[in-house]
């Protein structure tokens, strides 16, 4: 399958836009949604500057669940049917602030995980009747196992993740490809917060994995390859001592 | 909040010396999301890469709005060559976009890792000063926001007394969020270039009389050499490759290697091993190859953090020109100086400035012999050394160059640009830095 028609949510974040670069370059038309016109007017700019290519424009706030299905169907409407959809949006709260509110815990959850999913089920319900198509969807390595710095955001990509295997285990019988990406620390607007070690990556280098993972069609990416490594060590510490470890 | 000041202690100028932390730093990501700037308790300035060497990048205990995050390209008019990119794209962006298309920075300084908001706030320079003069000679138009709110463009044509105070104007008028400017045109990544050994200062003027033909010239002098050695080093001239007269080789694969560790492997001693082998190993007197921009014009970007080298003390790097009239014999004593004293310098650089002239208000180069010199910094010694010589670049009527300096007087500072107090009335009230406080205080 060519994929020449892709839809990006959170596609002004860093990752994203460098997503929608490289398959800018293959002639995708590409229909980016974002929360803010002015950020989305920006990405495309930088994108055309590059690239002669199609693009469509649409705002949406992800928390706004009732708006998710006519903004897919104008997705398909504008690019008169769908490749592939990449779902790259989110937002790292401060953990010590979210935990002592429920309200916040509530929004962290509806962003990172509920909205992702709604989206994701229109996306298979789309594929699924196409018998082809690609979901691809930014997950974490900090789905993986719960940490006390940020287990919020944490539980909310690990309800991505295994709700991602349960997509790809149905849509498997459909010929429908769903990708689940796990990137590692990247330096983005997201993290600008957080004092930068060798562990980060740039969002240029990590653009260039999801892509290829697209292109290649794998399930799970570790964004780079080595949090698998990373991960597979903190997974196996025994929760006896991980419980007692700071981290 | 250990998180926080770990942050904060990131934001070094290049020379890391003197030491200075930002109270604040801002993180600016969208040009149409600025935040109001006169919210901010102190005085601002924007901060990208932190290449300069000294303390125009700093402002200490104010806020440092870091510009990386407006890091898109706008438009691009491949037939003219004109980009508008956001100001905090860098250099090595630009190349890695545009020379594939035919299209080269007009101007380039030593290093490509450097923003462009930072290359037009600095009026930086290069190799082909004498053809091309500085960065800003190539801006066509950029936009400045004010602390007031305003969003002002500046071109030949509108605010034009801002857009020369801009250019060169150390950051202090506004924050510029986007920059259009020129390219050049080039026939290939590559550059024919000639090296010619030098035994002798007079030797240089020679050769570089010959070379004003040549589009890039650059010379490395070994300041550890003495007596009848002084002033001997290694010319380098060359133009852009065109694949029509030059076999051309493959394109390199990108090497950068990370200094791992903070360590003062620059001394005197290694200094003088490296002059010596850096002079010697070219054995004829003139060697002619075809090389990539790389490393002809970024030898030091394959090295990440060479700065690092210098240890936890940082360094100087001391950067004058003197006009051509005084030019042979100032470069002389200074060199005899700088041997004589032993505080040898890691690269020496020396070039001539043409006669194109910037925009720039407070712009540095200016047509003469320009020299810049390492210096470790090891205590006062290193500072009073260089006061002896300041006293020669004054006397020839020279200046010094305010994006590496660290460490000029006040008197000096406005005796070299007398009409800082006419640039002064163009900052912005919010602005302000590490430098200009040094270089204004009365």
């Amino acid at each position: 399958m060519d994929m020449k028609k892709i839809m990006i949510v959170g596609a002004a974040s860093a990752i994203a836009k460098e997503v929608a670069i490289l398959f800018a370059k293959e002639g995708a038309s590409l229909y980016l949604v974002d929360i803010n016109q002015g950020r989305l007017e920006a990405v495309e700019g930088d994108i055309l500057a590059r690239y002669d290519t199609k693009i469509k424009l649409d705002v949406l706030n992800v928390l706004d669940f009732e708006r998710h299905e006519p903004v897919f169907k104008r997705a398909i409407e504008a690019l008169n049917g769908l490749d592939a959809v990449l779902i790259a949006h989110g937002t790292l709260a401060n953990q010590e602030e979210t935990q002592q509110d429920i309200e916040k815990i509530i929004r962290e959850f509806n962003i990172n995980c509920v909205s992702v999913i709604t989206l994701a089920s229109l996306a298979a319900n789309y594929f699924e009747k196409k018998k082809e198509g690609l979901i691809a969807v930014i997950s974490s390595v900090a789905g993986d196992r719960g940490r006390m710095s940020n287990y919020i955001y944490g539980s909310a990509k690990g309800g991505v993740t295994t709700f991602l295997q349960g997509l790809r285990n149905r849509m498997a019988h459909s010929n429908v490809t769903v990708i689940t990406i796990k990137p590692g620390m990247v330096d983005t607007p997201m993290t600008a917060h957080l004092p930068k070690s060798p562990l980060f990556s740039k969002p240029k280098d990590i653009g260039k994995i999801i892509y290829k993972a697209m292109l290649s069609k794998k399930d799970v990416v570790y964004a780079p390859g080595y949090w698998r490594l990373i991960m597979w060590v903190v997974v196996h510490i025994p929760e006896f001592i991980f419980k007692k470890l700071k981290m | 909040m250990n998180q926080k000041q770990n942050i904060l202690n990131k934001y070094e100028s290049w020379g890391r010396f003197p030491r200075s932390e930002p109270r604040e730093v801002v993180n600016l990501f969208w040009r149409n999301e600025i935040p109001d700037l006169n919210q901010f308790s102190s005085s601002v300035l924007a901060y990208a890469y932190g290449k300069s060497y000294g303390d125009s990048c700093q402002n200490d205990g104010g806020i440092l709005l870091d510009t990386k995050g407006l890091s898109r390209l706008i438009s691009w008019d491949r037939k003219k060559g004109i980009i508008r990119c956001e100001s905090g794209v860098t250099l090595a962006e630009i190349l890695d976009f545009a020379v594939p298309q035919g299209w080269f920075l007009a101007s380039t300084p030593g290093t490509k890792y450097i923003s462009v908001g930072g290359a037009l706030a600095n009026d930086v320079h290069g190799k082909n000063h004498h053809k091309n003069g500085t960065f800003g000679c190539h801006v066509i138009k950029f936009e400045l926001i004010r602390s007031n709110g305003e969003r002002l463009i500046c071109s030949e044509d509108e605010n034009y007394e801002l857009f020369c105070a801009t250019i060169g104007g150390l950051g202090l008028t506004g924050l510029i969020t986007w920059v259009e400017f020129k390219l050049q045109p080039c026939p290939s990544s590559f550059f024919a270039i000639e090296s010619i050994k030098f035994d002798s200062l007079e030797e240089f003027f020679e050769i570089n009389e010959e070379s004003e033909v040549f589009d890039y010239t650059v010379s490395w002098v070994d300041t550890t050499a003495t007596g009848s050695k002084l002033g001997r080093g290694i010319y380098n001239r060359g133009n852009h490759a065109n694949p029509k007269l030059y076999k051309l080789p493959d394109l390199p694969k990108p090497k950068q290697i990370p200094l791992p560790i903070e360590a003062p492997f620059i001394n005197s001693c290694t200094v003088n091993v490296f002059n010596m082998l850096y002079y010697n190993k070219q054995m004829n007197k003139v060697e002619k190859q075809i090389v990539h921009y790389d490393p002809f014009f970024y030898p030091l970007d394959a090295v990440v953090g060479w700065n690092r080298a210098y240890g936890k003390n940082g360094f100087i790097q001391y950067q004058f020109v003197v006009p051509f009239e005084r030019g042979k014999e100032t470069i002389q004593k200074i060199l005899r100086k700088v041997s004589d004293s032993g505080m040898s310098s890691f690269l020496t650089v020396l070039k001539t400035f043409g006669y194109v002239k910037s925009p720039g208000m407070l712009s540095f180069p200016r047509p003469g012999i320009t020299m810049a010199v390492d210096f470790r910094y090891d205590g006062q010694q290193v500072l009073d050394k260089l006061k002896e010589l300041d006293v020669l670049v004054r006397e020839a009527g020279g200046v010094i160059y305010p994006a590496k300096d660290s460490r000029m007087s006040s008197d000096d500072f406005q005796r070299f640009y007398p009409n800082w107090k006419e640039f002064s009335e163009f900052i912005d009230p919010k602005f302000s830095s590490s430098f200009w406080r040094r270089v204004t205080k009365s």
